[in-house]
């Protein structure tokens, strides 16, 4: 009976609605937001359905095909759209393939930070004293090495790799997440529903995770997109020394490092990875823009 | 008639450490308050920003220990300090705090804030908690349809009703009452005001009620007790204090409480016109 | 002639949920020499109508009105720059929060001089000059030590003591003062309500008071308007409105008042003032 009632209550609760209507209208009120996300979500539909979309097999190679311009160049090939790379490999194939491994590098690299970053953020915030300190000096030293070169440093001792090359990035991005959770969950410690959540006997647990960190998750939100198009970034730019996926993958930087040496006579082959990684990053900039105009309330207007 | 609380000589030294610039230095907060308060009475505990009201206020309220003195709890030592609070002692004493805006966490619904303190202390099946935390729903003034909302689509004094809800949910002896309803509108003050009368009446609850404004003490208070840079200046039966207040700052802060009623504006203008 | 003078002025803000309207239709007049109080509860829009006649408002904000005029100067009509040049020298503006609303960054002595040199044109001694008697004139002891502080460094009471200052330096006209006192003690208060109070006399300003506090009102205005929800309920003389109060709104603000209690319960508005706007 009474839980008849509640799950009832539930889906009248008016408030989770309204909450999306608020959210989608400050958040479409960035045009560059709209755009982005309209883009995210076809990349993610191109990861998902990549071997029903893809013309060919990504590493298939035609030897009768080897570098084929685009299909609008003289001497393109209606079945090769965006023409093949050195090997004969269908470019377009590659580049829809790709996204699978763009988008995958980012979600885990995102998802290992961010859990890591706000266990450590959480602590250091709400203990203070010496484990902050420790915590934050170990997070200061991170962040004093430019972070492409710890991230190859880590990727040279673990062995190239893009599992190896995407652990060494969520280990580079994690102080900002904890540097970020420790100022949110320092602000929020004082607040009064914390203390009153204390006076009902709340333990530290309870109030560190339960309490404190839900209304921590907004600039966090916003961070996490972001790291999500560095991690992409990153993970090609480890990908063209060499360090991240290695060959055939169809990664996108690992794609721009095995087409270097055409960069004067095909420029297909090179500039496409390029367009890609560039689009990709630049739409999840825009959605993460969108993202803190929604969710910080300091930038929201009246 | 029982006492509920009874404090005596309370002091609170908060340490400010030194720098390599500035010496290391000791704020006396508060300066040895003694009072009691008897169980279904109000005291009010008047002073102005830094006067130590709200410092008391945490220190009865077990969030914060005494540097010395005694707290008596129902004729019951308490040091938080030396870890002797058992839930037992923290269902008997609650908060209501000043900003309702504040106090509540934005993330929960109303039903979960409600029945956070049942879940903590006590293992109260799920759905006598869902019954026991719509109840004080009601007796607060709200309704059922309230309970799965979220704190932000209440106005203030609604949402200061739930913090009173909250604060009831563990059935408190003494509620702690920090400058409840300063943040209100005069006529949502009003509503909360004569909600906790309901309250104390039916629940035989017992108040200390830390305020600023003295013409709410002077309407809501059995006691009344001046609190100046950390020491209580006057203390007394509300009668008392306010027909005949001895120390020269309460004297101070009753000549500063604006008047609003016609004699005083009548003066006010005539002596304007005398001006002019 | 009107100080300011404002017919049917509405305001509407652009909202998620679709245009709000905070004022609906306030119309009011201040002369000169004349304390004329704004009471209402939040979300009366008492500080919004304020702010829309200065020109303060947020571009979501949309500001109509049959008549805006200060001194005889159409308000809406002018230029940005124009309107400048008004607002700061002839209409000055106290906020609740003192401490706030001193930039941080700056002493206080910086933050004086500022608009003694943007509106008035003096030189760097005239300046020094003047800032010292204005603090003087508004009872900050020891004044020319004083410029040099930062606002962190004084209290919440000092802190509004020199917003009156850097108010009333170019000897304003018309000054409003929104909730001046509410963020300060009952003591503070009383002196800068007196300090406040005795500038407006010396210098015949007209004084908008908004304010929440019906002893605040008791104690200063010459004349009240009552808002309630974006409209004007009542305007009158303040023994007029304390002891005849017109309006049902009125009566049942005053009957909620601690001090008024005669009985076991505080009377609430509820009970004495039904909505009409509501009830549409």
């Amino acid at each position: 009976m009474s839980q008849a009632a509640a799950t009832n209550a539930v889906s009248t609760d008016p408030s989770r609605r309204a909450r999306l209507a608020e959210f989608w209208y400050y958040f479409s009120e960035n045009r560059g937001a709209v755009i982005g996300l309209v883009f995210f979500l076809f990349l993610v539909l191109l990861a998902i359905f990549a071997p029903w979309i893809a013309p060919h097999d990504p590493v298939m190679q035609y030897r009768d095909a080897v570098k084929v311009p685009p299909v609008w160049q003289e001497g393109g090939r209606a079945e090769f759209l965006l023409g093949t790379d050195p090997v004969g490999r269908d470019m377009l194939s590659r580049l829809i393939y790709g996204t699978r491994f763009s988008l995958f590098v980012g979600v885990i690299v995102t998802t290992l930070s961010l859990v890591g970053g706000i266990a450590l953020g959480v602590i250091a915030g709400y203990f203070r004293g010496w484990v902050d300190t420790v915590i934050m000096r170990v997070m200061d030293i991170i962040l004093a090495f430019p972070s492409l070169l710890l991230a190859l440093v880590l990727v040279a001792v673990l062995g190239p790799g893009l599992v190896n090359a995407m652990i060494a990035i969520a280990l580079v991005f994690q102080p900002h997440f904890v540097r970020l959770t420790r100022a949110a969950v320092m602000s929020e410690k004082t607040r009064d529903y914390v203390v009153a959540a204390k006076v009902s006997g709340a333990g530290h647990g309870r109030l560190m995770f339960k309490t404190i960190l839900p209304n921590c998750m907004a600039p966090l939100i916003v961070q996490a997109t972001l790291s999500f198009s560095s991690a992409i970034l990153d993970a090609a730019a480890l990908g063209f020394l060499g360090m991240g996926a290695q060959p055939p993958t169809p990664e996108w930087g690992t794609m721009l490092a095995e087409a270097r040496e055409f960069i004067n006579s095909h420029w297909w082959i090179v500039t496409l990875p390029g367009i890609a990684i560039l689009i990709t990053v630049l739409a999840i900039n825009l959605m993460g823009d969108g993202l803190r105009d929604a969710l910080d309330p300091k930038l929201k207007r009246s | 008639m029982s006492v509920i609380l009874e404090a005596r000589n309370l002091v609170r030294d908060y340490h400010i450490p030194g720098g390599l610039l500035k010496k290391a230095k000791t704020v006396h907060a508060l300066k040895g308050v003694s009072f009691s308060v008897e169980q279904g009475k109000t005291l009010a505990i008047v002073g102005e920003s830094g006067c130590g009201k709200s410092t008391l206020g945490r220190i009865l309220t077990l969030i914060d220990p005494a540097t010395s003195g005694e707290l008596l709890i129902e004729g019951k030592k308490i040091d938080i300090a030396k870890g002797d609070m058992t839930p037992e002692m923290r269902r008997k004493v609650q908060i209501v705090f000043q900003n309702p805006y504040g106090s509540l966490n934005p993330r929960q619904k109303i039903g979960d804030i409600l029945m956070e303190p049942l879940v903590i202390n006590t293992d109260t099946p799920a759905d006598e908690r869902r019954d026991r935390a719509m109840t004080m729903l009601k007796k607060v003034g709200l309704t059922e349809l309230h309970f799965n909302r979220y704190p932000h689509m209440f106005s203030g004094g609604q949402r200061q009703r739930i913090a009173i809800a909250r604060a009831l949910m563990l059935n408190p002896k003494l509620l702690v009452l920090d400058e409840p309803v300063s943040a209100l509108d005069l006529s949502v003050q009003a509503q909360v005001l004569n909600l906790l009368a309901d309250l104390q009446d039916e629940l035989k609850l017992t108040y200390v009620f830390i305020s600023h404004d003295l013409s709410v003490v002077r309407y809501i208070a059995d006691d009344v007790m001046v609190m100046y840079f950390g020491e209580a200046v006057e203390y007394g039966s509300r009668d008392e204090v306010f027909a005949d207040p001895k120390h020269s700052y309460t004297k101070t802060l009753f000549a500063a409480t604006p008047r609003a009623d016609v004699e005083s504006i009548k003066a006010r203008l005539a002596k304007k016109k005398q001006a002019a | 002639m009107a100080l300011l003078e404002i017919e049917n002025l509405v305001v509407e803000f652009q909202t998620a949920s679709g245009p709000f309207r905070a004022v609906n239709g306030v119309s009011m007049k201040v002369h000169e020499g004349e304390v004329l109080a704004i009471v209402g509860e939040s979300g009366s829009g008492k500080s919004v109508s304020m702010l829309a006649a200065m020109g303060l408002l947020p571009w979501t904000a949309k500001v109509t009105a049959d008549k805006l005029t200060f001194n005889g100067r159409d308000l809406l009509g002018m230029s940005a720059n124009e309107r400048r040049k008004i607002v700061g020298k002839d209409i000055a503006m106290i906020f609740q929060e003192p401490i706030a609303s001193l930039n941080p960054c700056f002493t206080v002595g910086f933050q004086i001089e500022e608009v003694l040199r943007v509106h008035m044109g003096l030189d760097k001694a005239a300046r020094r000059k003047r800032a010292i008697e204005l603090f003087e004139a508004v009872g900050i002891p020891d004044p020319a030590e004083r410029l040099g502080h930062y606002p962190h460094q004084m209290s919440g009471g000092q802190c509004q003591r020199v917003m009156i200052a850097i108010a009333i330096a170019c000897n304003p006209k018309l000054l409003i003062a929104d909730e001046p006192t509410t963020a300060l003690d009952v003591t503070i208060q009383k002196q800068i309500l007196d300090l406040l109070m005795k500038l407006q006399a010396e210098h015949r300003m007209g004084l908008i008071m908004i304010t929440h506090n019906m002893g605040v009102v008791a104690e200063t205005a010459d004349r009240v308007v009552v808002q309630y929800k974006g409209r004007k309920m009542e305007e009158a003389d303040v023994l007029t409105l304390f002891e005849n109060p017109k309006s049902n709104y009125t009566r049942a603000l005053l009957a909620a008042l601690p001090d008024n209690a005669t009985g076991d319960r505080l009377p609430t508005i509820s009970e004495l003032f039904v909505d009409e706007g509501a009830a549409q």
